[in-house]
């Protein structure tokens, strides 16, 4: 959090309308999403009760669970979860990427995933973990397509940990990014509330529209976990009912209330978070997000290739030592690049560098482009700006700084006084020695921008071999990855 | 001392174990081990690999071996980017490169834990890791590999090292790679011994109680000095200015510790009239013309601008005192956060408390490490820079932290040394 | 009679002070900087029917799913002289526990007060701690009290305590999930500060009789089911933190003379219950009373204490209801209104405020810079 979050916080309040804190949409929507809305069983670790899922919001498809505590049933809703899911993985593998240039094979499609909360995110790894060690033979055996479904389940829940992919959404995390609301950063987690102060219904407030979200009985949670009284008076009565039914028809009917009660559980759920697609929609991208997605569809084509060949790598239930800290510099420099990319697509973002002084907006005053440095073996082209600028710019000489508009550019800090900032620029300027390339150097008059952040691919770090770990991290661990195995099978979920 | 140095060398020295942790309180002594442990193996004939953390502190630890042992050759293992120092380069028998291969004449070769990482082959049978509680361990997994037994010294009061992502994935996991490079260590390796260097040479008794007490509840160290051979007197008296300022320089001078107490008030991080404060009180610390008498220079020493220091939790605080300190006597003054003083040591000191202004305190601000590497940076004293109002903020303190599973607790709980600092601080001396 | 008892007991009014239990006294540690909460958990005052009564009834339910999952993983656990418990305890931590008896603290004959019950637990306990062995004994129910303000809070756990290398162990039965060694750790750190008010109670009844407090284990077993199966899991969980914590919290419940001192003589949350069990106290006044204490109110307080709407409401328009972080970043700036004032420039800073009015100005100009143009 930050002043200028705070202030954009205190400005929905006053408005009553939610605040946007940044130009553009850091986050790709695919053309295509898949919705789910789950629900789980209070009580249980990953008991689905039922869930909405479906790529069209006209269209959802409603599974429940008749008794969550049977375990053919609960697995007869995960198989049938699967043929959706599974179908709409498969459905992105259809059409490879022409324009992807090089030799690398990239679907034009990657799955993008979208469930209301991060507890979604969560209901997502444990149906994935409490699934993928599951067999189509042994005891207890599935159909063969839960422990696929397992595998991608697990597979999203991983790429949600990497900043900047868009493959599993939290729809509350990504609103949260880009509007401010007037309430707290805690109730924000409330979707329908969230959605209230950006997208009101009718002629209500933001505060007026959060507050009717947060009554359950006229909008029921988002999930996965359910509403109390809601379990109390109608999902355990109706549960019971289906339980004690005699003969065929009175389960039938008995089903039919269920349904209609979990849907009406549901069903807002589903609308609201189709309605905040549609609102994401109406923002620009910004300039990385394809870039990004493009990674993400990569990572999806090598494991959709993978599990086909049969050599994807197993998904241990935790990481080795190697794995850990190999996927944790990963997700730093991830990060570092995330944060770098949103601050350079999007001047508000940037903001926040300019609010601590250490980036800076102002007119380029003096240019001396054709500026050389002969202090060095080899003289080098090295132009100095002037910027004047109005913003309280904290920067010591030597600091290293990127403009948004020229990034293969490195500019240093030479000096610093109360009304401007001279800098050295190097790189970025062409192939001559004596004179940049038109357009390179920013010339008198320009309005500039200069931040702390750079893009620039960081190498991955060097890790041993998993046989290689060493004593101190306890050693190679043993060989037998970790298989499924007949007590998996045992796991029953209540 | 020597007893104690003893002992570990002789543990290291042994066959038996692969390691061997010294855990070292501020200015125990941990350079003047590493640099007696890399002497006496090189001079044994033994090849030694070092890895310290940050470039500068391989420059410190070079410059100390090689005036300790003029005829050692040592290698200074480098990434491209390094320009060498002139405490390395004045060194006749440093050789700098990025290779290792260029090492083989080298009895010891030091590098950053970075830089090591990279080197894929070549084996040394004995390793020293220096500053191994700021090192994560995800780091050790990588330099490892390296070689067969180690001595790992470090102060586990500091930092705790960090990450910029925040994933609980790896929680509970013995390999954890957030961890410090100890803390999986020792998980591993439950049987390595442990031993303590028991005595503070930089802290005076003043201070030494007061952090053992605060942030070694259950190891505590004893300052090495007398009160006695510690003094700071002002060659310059106080004329005309602020009296305040004044008063507060002459509690540090007698105690060892001021507390320079602002009124109350919820503040912005970069709170102006505590930066102001800070300022005036390090230019005016200067123009009184402090001298400290030590058992180094009994006959004194002055305190000038490279023995003073400004500690603060932010960088936008640091930031904002080097602006004010600017064009003033004072503007050589090393002015840094807690991560960047780790380690580093000074005559007096100056420090913004993170909870100074603060109207509710977060973890970062709370965290015990923080505040005990800015209280033990100095030789002679240090004057704290607060708001009132901290012991309120304090006391309504809501305990909200969550709990991870088979996560050893980490002592002390900053709440208790924050406690403990204050009481100490506004106590009467 | 003690004076704050009896002015606390006035305050309360004409029921009964609320009963507490582990949870209620854990959940003292959770807002500490409110003098309205301690005050009302000091005098016992029903935070809840309060809250009801001034129109905004705190929505804590539970589910009776959860609840029948809970009792079940709990009989289980216990079930056959708790069998199941032993082996884990064994296996799993490696404690050497000789055979044991099981003493079921519950049943004492008849409907035994809470009194009778615990002085039983007491003597049961006196017996055990005496004892030169592990004596290797189970207690299922054991009956615990702690002083909560000048009250005796009886804590009826479904706790068991057993002894192991001489000290008693305190047993925490929990129905969430330990998935692969992790579990939820928020309803972790629940479950081991709750753990920690039993440690509490049990040192301090041992003390009574002459034991040290290490007498009994800071660390505390933790039993849950394991991954997806029924099957229970015990973990060691090392409650010195929450130790320290509650000890502050219960001492602070007894520092309230000065909140009392500023509270008009008649203050009183009395409900006002008529024979049928219907408060009758006008909503107006009651609100009156309560708004007397000050609050110190942040969204935390949705997740833990009842009176969190009221609360809520009260605070609309000040910057603590954006979130403590909020706050603390505007420098403490107190109402949204000033917040915007500031920003704009419409409001000249009050004294110590010029740092975060510049702050706010120029955040305010880089927002509308940024955003002109964009909708
Ligand atoms: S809800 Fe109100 S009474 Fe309860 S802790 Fe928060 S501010 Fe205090």
């Amino acid at each position: 959090m930050s002043i200028l979050t705070a202030l954009a916080r205190a400005e929905a309040v006053e408005s009553g309308r939610a605040q946007p804190l940044t130009t553009v949409r850091h986050t790709h929507v695919a053309e295509r999403p898949l919705v789910l809305v789950p629900l789980s069983l209070a009580g249980e670790a990953a008991a689905p009760l039922a869930a909405i899922v479906g790529t069209d919001p006209g269209e959802p498809r409603l599974l429940v669970v008749a008794n969550p505590r049977d375990r053919t049933q609960r697995f007869d809703f995960v198989a049938e979860l699967a043929r959706v899911v599974l179908s709409y993985v498969d459905g992105c593998a259809r059409s490879v990427d022409t324009g992807a240039g090089g030799t690398k094979l990239r679907y034009a499609e990657a799955p993008q995933v979208i469930v209301p909360n991060r507890g979604g995110v969560e209901f997502v790894r444990l149906l994935g973990r409490s699934t993928r060690f599951r067999r189509p033979f042994g005891p207890y055996p599935v159909h063969r397509t839960v422990p696929i479904l397992g595998q991608w389940l697990t597979f999203l829940r991983e790429r949600a940990d990497h900043p900047g992919s868009s493959m599993l959404l939290a729809m509350t995390s990504v609103l949260s990014e880009h509007w401010a609301t007037g309430q707290s950063g805690l109730e924000d987690a409330n979707l329908a509330a969230l959605l209230g102060w950006i997208d009101p219904p009718g002629d209500l407030d933001g505060a007026g529209a959060a507050a009717l979200a947060e009554d359950p009985l006229r909008s029921p949670p988002a999930g996965p976990s359910t509403d109390p009284t809601f379990d109390n008076e109608i999902l355990a009565p109706a549960l019971a009912a289906v339980a004690r039914s005699i003969d065929d028809f009175a389960r039938e009917r008995a089903l039919a209330a269920l349904t209609a009660a979990v849907a009406d559980q549901m069903r807002p759920t589903w609308d609201l978070t189709w309605q905040a697609v549609r609102l994401l929609r109406t923002r620009p991208a910004g300039a990385s997000v394809e870039t990004r997605w493009a990674m993400d569809r990569d990572v999806f084509t090598m494991y959709h290739m993978a599990l086909a060949e049969g050599t994807a790598l197993p998904q241990p239930r935790r990481d080795s030592a190697v794995a850990a800290a190999g996927r944790l510099d990963r997700l730093e420099r991830e990060q570092a690049r995330y944060d770098a990319q949103r601050a350079l697509d999007d001047p508000l973002v940037m903001a926040e560098f300019r609010l601590s002084g250490e980036a800076f907006t102002g007119t380029v005053v003096a240019a001396s482009p054709n500026r050389v440095d002969t202090s060095g073996k080899k003289a080098a082209l090295r132009p100095h700006i002037t910027v004047q600028t109005d913003d309280p710019v904290r920067l010591e000489p030597g600091a290293h700084l990127v403009s948004p508009a020229r990034l293969a550019q490195q500019a240093t800090v030479v000096s610093v006084s109360s009304v401007d900032v001279v800098l050295e620029l190097s790189k970025g300027m062409g192939r001559s020695t004596k004179q940049p390339a038109p357009g390179s150097v920013p010339e008198v008059g320009d309005r500039v921008t200069y931040g702390p952040v750079t893009d620039a691919y960081q190498p991955p770090g060097r890790f041993p071999s998993r046989d290689d770990t060493p004593w101190t991290h306890g050693g190679p661990p043993p060989v037998i990855e970790y298989h499924a195995s007949d007590n998996d099978a045992v796991e029953d979920w209540s | 001392m020597s007893g104690v140095i003893e002992s570990i060398l002789s543990d290291f020295g042994s066959a038996a174990g692969r390691g061997v942790v010294v855990d070292s309180p501020p200015g125990a002594g941990k350079s003047t081990l590493v640099v007696r442990a890399a002497r006496t193996l090189a001079e044994a004939g033994e090849r030694l690999m070092v890895v310290a953390q940050t470039n500068e502190q391989v420059d410190d630890l070079i410059d100390r071996l090689a005036t300790a042992a003029p005829n050692l050759a040592i290698g200074r293992l480098s990434a491209s980017t390094y320009v060498p120092a002139q405490r390395v380069v004045k060194h006749g028998t440093v050789t700098v490169s990025g290779a290792v291969s260029d090492m083989n004449a080298s009895a010891v070769t030091i590098g950053t834990a970075a830089k090591w990482a990279t080197v894929t082959d070549g084996s040394w049978e004995r390793a020293i890791v220096d500053e191994a509680y700021q090192m994560r361990s995800d780091m050790l997994l990588r330099v490892a590999g390296r070689f067969s037994r180690a001595l790992f010294v470090g102060d586990p009061g500091q930092l705790d090292p960090f990450s910029v992502v925040a994933v609980e994935r790896w929680a509970g996991l013995s390999w954890d790679p957030m961890q410090s490079a100890v803390a999986v260590l020792l998980r591993h390796n439950p049987d390595l011994p442990v031993h303590r260097l028991p005595v503070s040479w930089r802290l005076p008794p003043s201070a030494a109680s007061v952090v053992s007490a605060a942030f070694y509840p259950f190891t505590p160290f004893e300052a090495g000095t007398k009160p006695a051979d510690r003094r700071l007197e002002f060659s310059a008296r106080a004329l005309g200015g602020d009296h305040g300022l004044d008063a507060t320089l002459e509690t540090a001078r007698r105690t060892g510790w001021a507390l320079h107490e602002l009124p109350a008030r919820h503040t912005v991080r970069t709170d102006r009239e505590a930066v102001a404060a800070i300022a005036d009180l390090v230019t005016r610390l200067l123009q009184r013309g402090p001298v400290a008498y030590s058992e180094h220079a009994p006959d004194g020493r002055p305190v000038t601008v490279d023995r003073v220091a400004v500690g603060a939790a932010h960088r936008d605080q640091v930031a904002a005192i080097r602006q004010a300190l600017a064009g003033t006597v004072a503007a050589d003054v090393t002015v840094d956060t807690a991560n960047r003083l780790q380690g580093r040591e000074y005559d007096v000191t100056v420090i913004l408390h993170p909870l100074s202004g603060r109207r509710d305190a977060s973890a970062f601000h709370l965290e015990a490490g923080r505040l005990c590497v800015l209280a033990s940076r100095h030789r002679h004293a240090c004057v704290v820079v607060a708001r009132a109002g901290i012991a309120e903020l304090l006391d309504t303190h809501p305990s909200a932290e969550p709990v991870h599973l088979n996560v050893p607790v980490r002592f002390p709980d900053g709440w208790e040394a924050n406690q403990a600092m204050l009481a100490h601080l506004s106590g009467d001396h | 009679m003690d004076p704050l008892v009896d002015r606390l007991d006035r305050i309360r009014g004409t029921v009964a002070p609320r009963n507490h239990n582990a949870r209620t006294i854990a959940a003292l540690t959770s807002n500490p900087g409110c003098g309205r909460r301690g005050l009302m958990d000091a005098a016992g005052v029903n935070k809840g029917a309060v809250a009801g009564q001034l129109g905004f009834p705190a929505g804590f339910g539970q589910s009776r799913f959860a609840i029948a999952r809970g009792n079940a993983f709990e009989a289980q656990v216990k079930a056959d002289g708790a069998a199941e418990l032993l082996q884990l305890l064994r296996d799993r931590l490696g404690l050497a526990i000789p055979e044991v008896a099981y003493d079921d603290l519950s049943n004492v004959g008849g409907n035994a007060s809470r009194e009778v019950r615990y002085a039983r637990t007491k003597a049961l306990l006196a017996r055990a701690a005496s004892e030169r062995d592990d004596a290797g004994t189970l207690f299922d129910h054991p009956m615990l009290r702690l002083e909560i303000a000048g009250y005796y809070a009886y804590l009826e756990p479904d706790l068991i305590a057993f002894r192991a290398g001489g000290k008693f162990h305190v047993v925490e039965i929990k129905s969430f999930a330990v998935i692969d060694g992790q579990a939820d750790p928020g309803k972790t750190a629940a479950a081991a500060t709750q753990s920690a008010v039993y440690v509490m109670a049990m040192r301090e009844l041992l003390a009574e009789l002459g034991h040290p407090p290490e007498s009994v284990s800071h660390d505390v077993v933790l039993v849950c089911p394991e991954n997806f199966a029924n099957r229970p899991t015990a973990t060691l969980v090392d409650v010195r933190k929450q130790l320290t914590v509650l000890r502050r919290q219960l001492s602070r419940l007894t520092r309230l003379e000065s909140i009392l001192d500023a509270l008009p003589a008649g203050l009183s949350f009395d409900l006002a219950y008529d024979s049928d069990q219907q408060a009758t106290r006008p909503a107006d006044e009651l609100r009156k009373a309560v708004s007397t204490i000050d609050a110190r109110y942040s969204p935390d307080c949705l997740g833990t204490c009842e009176m969190a709407f009221f609360c809520r409401d009260e605070s609309a328009g000040s910057t603590s209801a954006l979130g403590r972080s909020v706050r603390d970043d505007l420098g403490g700036v107190e109402s949204i209104g000033t917040v915007l004032g500031l920003a704009r420039g419409t409001l000249t800073p009050g004294a110590g405020q010029e740092e975060i009015a510049g702050l706010l100005r120029f955040a305010h100009k880089l927002r509308t810079e940024c955003l002109d143009g964009i909708g």
